[in-house]
This record gives structure tokens, C-alpha cells and sequence, in this order.
């Protein structure tokens, strides 16, 4: 394979491992924006994974699935939001009871379905996504750089990556250009002031920590049905707390979230592509520095380049009514 | 003094193995459960198989965290249960201990050695199966490169690709074999995404039979190869039946076989300490042909393969293990 092919291979599989974690960050965005801190992406995601593996396998259709999927992960979503919005809990303890529930009950309901330690049976035909020729791509093939980039990064992938990018145009656009989106920031920083103004702060943060359940179903969908075309217990890896990482590294925006999961992808994918290859003038790289790369290179961009994140005043803090 | 009768009827139960001839027999599986369609599952069908030779009932535990293991293990040996079969080589710190503990109890543990004086230690020659497969894998291949993918990087798992390789070499000497390893933490085990992207990435630099030994992550390489159109090898049980006529073969691990062997050993007080190394020669290991994958295996592989598995049996063909030493040889 020419260098360029291997470029773009890498490329490629970048933008597959972006997507989830996409999804997630995107979803944390929203939810901390309104002043609810989500710690529980990883196990919405995973609750999603599942939903969506087992309602495509049993109706045959991946777009049930995704529809399962969603709704099991606004489900926990709201679980959280009740925990956090109506009763005032701790953020962070309601998160990890969400990530571990999440984890339990996936495998447990799973092994009682299929008893197959957790796993759904494979998904096969119209049961998960197949990816996408966009219009031209076979034609464009054909042109150097920019059409092959065209024909293999942009084109090839199912239609959820898509959803992925226009996902994040959305989120962009309505939080800083509408009035939902202004309001939803303003309870993120000052919710006292959101409530003297006659705007219920209770309605906005559960619109938020839905709008991130939604995300997170259909980040989960991609994970169960596309990449893995099956659900396996745990399979999400940690992937919702790098879109935690990944949501501090982009200052709760939306295009540099985008960005930084795109980098975080990409570099996963160097990691899994360069182990075992003969670098030029460098030979055989080691599988464990090639491993820790993404994490040295975050640990380096958060500490000298991307300056201070300060996220949204009011996160983390229930809202409590002065009297 | 309900107690002190206690105490001598367990003294008794104990002391009288001899003459009771009651064994019971029970089992700790590792994390993943005991349907897990690999490892512990092998363990389950053995138990179940002697179950009903037998009539003797087991008892058996899932553990849900790294903390219960030994906490089952005390527990059935406190309750008089032997042979306590421990499924997995992360159970290998907790038998040690227990066992000490417990030196009348008898423990076998499947997959690692223990060093004790009750403790019976059952592992496999992983590697002369994995050459087996690598011979299948190169007699398959028509680009003449072929893959591994490994789970979590540990010497075992070095063990099975270093087998491969050498069975690889040994069909065709001059065929490349890509080796990766998913990951160095416990998640390596169940990152089926990651699977998919290094199988994709094998076969990207022309890899078109990519044999997997990484459990859940293992399923995402045996996926993205069957999309790709290429043949996959499964690993420990028998995978075939994933994607049929997309899978070459599977390397299998015996556990059913040990299990029977190490119950019926201590039914008929044959059951001996020390370490039982299953290869080829006593059916532990071995590759696996159904009705899924007859129409990929020609008559010419076959008899290779079988050819082969003579030799080994037979000492003509010495197959290296990787952990003897830490080093795999070409």
C-alpha cells in the first residue's frame, strides 16, 4: 500500500472511532451546558448498545433497534434527571449509579435472554447499518487526493456518522444562535437569574439531560449496530468517559468537540495501525508506546496548549429556589 | 456443644474420604459467566456430562467481581466441597491462598499452575493447537500473508501467537504474519470495536485468514473479516457456527475433557496433586471441522493438518512454547 492509501486507510478508521465518542461528548455538551454534570455517558451508552442490539435482533430491523435504543438511554437519562433536577442529588454519585447499573443490568438482562454470557447473537442483513455510497464516490475514486479522500474517508460509512456531523451543525447552531439554546446556557451559568426572569429552570435542565439521552442512544445504536454489529457486555471500553476528557479538552463547544474527537479517533486508529509496522528510520515501534500515545499526547495538549477550561458556573450544583 | 458436634462431623467427613467415596465437586468460573460460549462454558458441559454419567451433584458459583473469588472458594471448601475446580489463571492468587487454608480440600484450577501440596493444576499446549491452525491459516491464504489478533498482551497470549506463527512458517515458509495485541488492561478482553479496526487494518495490508485469541474482542475480528469477505479463526470452544463458511476453523481447549478427568479422578480416588499439561497427545487441544467450515478445509489441508498432528504427537515436529522461555524463535 502507497503511503497515501495508508494515510487514508487511517483516516478512515479515524472517523469510525470519532463517532461514538462524538455522540457522547456531544451529549455531555448539552447536558453540562445546562448545569447538570454527566458522568453517566458511559452508561447510557452502553444501555443504548444494548437496547439497540436486542430490539434489531428481535424485529429484524436496525432502525427498531435504534428507536430502542434512544428510548432506553433518554430512560436513564431521566433516571438521572429526576435524581439530580427534582431531588437535588449529587451529580456525580447519580452518574456512577447510572454507569454501574448500566453494567449489570445490560450483561444480567442479556445472559437471561440469550444465555450467551451477555452477548446478543451476531446481527446480520437488515439488522444493522450497512454503509453509504454517497452520489459520485465511485467516479471520484478515480481523482487523485481530493476524490480518493472523498471516496474513502467521506463516503463508505453508515448513515449514523452522518447523523454524527449533523449533530454537531445543530448544536452549534441552537445554542448559540436560538432562544432555547440562550436560555439553556444561561441556567448553566446563572440559573437564579434564568428563574427571576419567569423561565422555569427545572423544564430546561430536563430538555438538556434528554437532548443528551437522545445522543447517547444513538451513540450506543453505532457502537451495537454498526462497528460491532453485536452487543457484548462492557463493549463500550470507556468511551464515555473520553468524551468526558474529550468534552474539557473542546471548552464545551460544539466544533472544537468535534475536532477534538476527531483527533482522539484518529489517533486511536494510528495506535491500532502502526503496531507491528516498520516505521522508515525509526524501525519497529512498541506496541505499548504506540498504545500510550493518546494519552501522552492528551496529557501534553491539556497541560501546555489548550489554556484553561472553565466549564459552565452552575454545573454540578442543583438549583434551590431563594425564598 | 452443637458445635464441638459439628466440628467432629466434619473432622470425620474430612479425615474419611477414603471410605466415604462421596466427592463433592463443585466450581468457581471466572468472570464472564458460565455462558459465555468459550471457556467457562467448556468447564459447564464437562460438569453437566458427568453430572449424568454419574448421578453426583455439583455445585457451582459465577462470580460478579475480581473480589469474589476467593471468597466462593473459601466457601465451598468450608461447606466440605471437593475437588473445587477454579476456572481461569486469575483465580491463581486466591487458590494459593485458600488452599492453604484448607489443606484437606482438594483444588484444581484450569489454565494456570499452583504450586501446592492439594492443589491439582491443569494447562494446555496452546501453542501445538495454534500451530495446527497457522498451518490451516497459510494453506488458506492465497495472498500469503495472514493475522493475529490477540487480547490483553500477557505471555500466554504470546503463547498462542508465537504457535501460530511457527505453524504458519512451517506450511510456507516465506508467508508474512501480522501480530497485534488489543490492549495491556483487562478491557482488551471486550473491545469488539477495537477488534474490528485492527482486523480491518490486517486486511489492509493483504492479511485474508486472521486467527483471534482475545475473547469478547475476538468477535469483532471474526466479524469484520466475514464482512470483508475473508476467513477468520475462533479460539477455546468452537466458533464456527458465528458466521458460517466465513470461519476457517477454530482452535479448541479441552476444558470439558479436564473437568470430567479431574471428577472422575477424585470419584475414584485417583485425583493426585501437580500440574497435568493437556496437549495434542491427550486430546486437549485440537482444531475444530462441522458442517460449517467442511467445504473450506480441502482433503489436502486436512491431511497436513492431520500429518502435523502426528508429528507432534510423535516428537517429529517440536513446536515451541513461548512461555518456557519468553522468547518465540523466526
Amino acid at each position: 500500500m502507497d503511503v497515501f492509501g495508508f494515510g487514508i486507510a487511517i483516516f478512515d478508521s479515524g472517523v469510525r472511532l470519532a463517532v461514538p465518542l462524538l455522540f457522547a461528548c456531544l451529549a455531555g455538551l448539552w447536558s453540562e451546558r445546562s448545569g447538570v454534570v454527566d458522568i453517566g455517558l458511559e452508561g447510557k451508552l452502553l444501555v443504548a448498545a444494548f437496547a439497540a442490539a436486542a430490539a434489531s435482533h428481535r424485529f429484524d430491523s436496525a432502525w427498531v433497534g435504534l428507536a430502542a435504543g434512544i428510548a432506553a438511554s433518554i430512560a436513564f437519562a431521566l433516571v438521572h434527571g429526576f435524581a439530580v433536577i427534582s431531588q437535588r442529588g449529587n451529580q456525580i454519585v447519580s452518574g456512577v449509579a447510572i454507569n454501574m447499573l448500566a453494567a449489570g443490568l445490560t450483561a444480567l438482562v442479556g445472559n437471561a435472554w440469550y444465555g450467551q454470557g451477555g452477548r446478543t447473537p451476531p446481527l446480520e442483513g437488515a439488522m444493522r447499518y450497512q454503509p453509504l455510497t454517497l452520489p459520485g464516490a465511485e467516479q471520484a475514486a478515480a481523482v487523485p487526493v481530493v476524490g480518493r479522500l472523498y471516496a474513502y474517508v467521506v463516503s463508505g460509512h453508515s448513515v449514523l456518522v452522518y447523523v454524527a456531523i449533523a449533530a454537531v451543525v445543530a448544536t452549534s447552531f441552537v445554542l448559540a444562535r436560538t432562544r432555547f439554546g440562550l436560555r439553556l446556557r444561561a441556567v448553566g451559568e446563572n440559573p437564579a437569574a434564568v428563574d427571576t426572569a419567569g423561565i422555569s429552570v427545572t423544564g430546561l435542565r430536563y430538555a438538556a439531560v434528554v437532548i443528551a439521552g437522545v445522543l447517547c442512544g444513538m451513540g450506543g445504536a453505532y457502537l451495537s449496530l454498526d462497528q460491532a454489529a453485536a452487543f457484548l457486555p462492557l463493549m463500550t471500553a470507556g468511551k464515555g468517559f473520553i468524551a468526558l476528557a474529550a468534552l474539557i479538552f473542546a471548552k464545551w463547544r460544539a466544533w472544537p468537540a468535534f475536532w477534538t474527537c476527531l483527533l482522539f479517533g484518529l489517533l486511536d486508529a494510528v495506535a491500532i495501525r502502526l503496531q507491528g509496522v516498520v516505521v522508515p528510520g525509526v524501525g519497529q515501534v512498541p506496541v505499548q508506546a504506540i498504545q500510550a500515545l493518546p494519552y501522552a499526547l492528551t496529557v501534553i495538549l491539556l497541560a501546555g496548549f489548550i489554556g484553561r477550561a472553565i466549564p459552565p458556573r452552575a454545573s454540578g450544583t442543583p438549583y434551590v429556589k431563594e425564598r | 456443644m452443637r458445635g464441638w458436634i459439628l466440628g467432629v462431623v466434619a473432622a470425620t467427613a474430612m479425615g474419611g474420604a477414603a471410605w466415604a467415596q462421596e466427592v463433592k465437586p463443585a466450581i468457581v468460573y471466572d468472570l464472564g459467566g458460565k455462558f459465555d460460549k468459550s471457556f467457562n462454558e467448556g468447564v459447564y458441559n464437562g460438569a453437566e456430562q458427568f453430572k449424568k454419567a454419574t448421578g453426583i451433584e455439583y455445585r457451582d458459583f459465577e462470580i460478579q467481581n475480581d473480589a469474589q473469588r476467593e471468597q466462593a472458594l473459601r466457601r465451598f471448601a468450608r461447606d466440605g466441597f471437593s475437588p473445587i475446580v477454579a476456572v481461569g489463571f486469575s483465580q491463581a492468587s486466591a487458590v494459593e491462598k485458600v488452599a492453604k487454608e484448607f489443606p484437606n480440600a482438594k483444588f484444581t484450577i484450569i489454565d494456570m499452575v499452583v504450586d501446592a501440596p492439594n492443589v491439582q493444576s491443569v494447562v494446555f499446549k496452546e501453542h501445538e493447537g495454534s500451530f495446527l491452525v497457522g498451518l490451516l491459516a497459510a494453506k488458506a491464504s492465497k495472498t500469503g500473508k495472514v493475522g493475529f489478533v490477540g487480547g490483553m498482551d500477557i505471555p500466554l497470549i504470546r503463547k498462542f501467537a508465537c504457535g501460530y506463527v511457527q505453524g504458519v512458517k512451517f506450511a510456507n515458509p516465506s508467508a508474512e504474519v501480522f501480530q497485534n495485541m488489543t490492549g495491556t488492561t483487562g478491557a482488551a478482553w471486550n473491545d469488539p470495536v477495537k477488534g474490528a479496526e485492527l482486523a480491518k487494518a490486517q486486511i489492509d495490508r493483504g492479511a485474508d485468514v486472521i486467527y483471534h485469541a482475545a475473547g469478547g474482542t475476538g468477535i469483532g475480528v471474526l466479524r469484520a473479516t466475514a464482512d470483508a469477505g475473508k476467513l477468520g479463526i475462533g479460539v477455546d470452544s468452537n466458533q464456527n457456527g458465528l458466521h458460517p463458511g466465513k470461519v476457517l476453523t477454530s482452535m479448541l481447549k479441552r476444558v470439558d475433557t479436564a473437568t470430567v478427568a479431574t471428577f472422575t479422578q477424585a470419584k475414584d480416588n485417583k485425583w493426585k496433586a501437580g500440574v497435568s499439561v493437556l496437549g495434542l497427545a491427550e486430546g486437549g487441544v485440537g482444531w475444530a471441522l462441522d458442517d460449517n467450515n467442511k467445504a473450506l478445509i480441502t482433503a489436502d489441508m486436512k491431511a497436513a493438518a492431520d500429518k502435523a498432528a502426528a508429528d507432534i504427537i510423535s516428537g517429529a515436529i517440536k513446536v515451541h512454547d513461548y512461555m518456557s522461555d519468553q522468547k518465540c524463535p523466526g
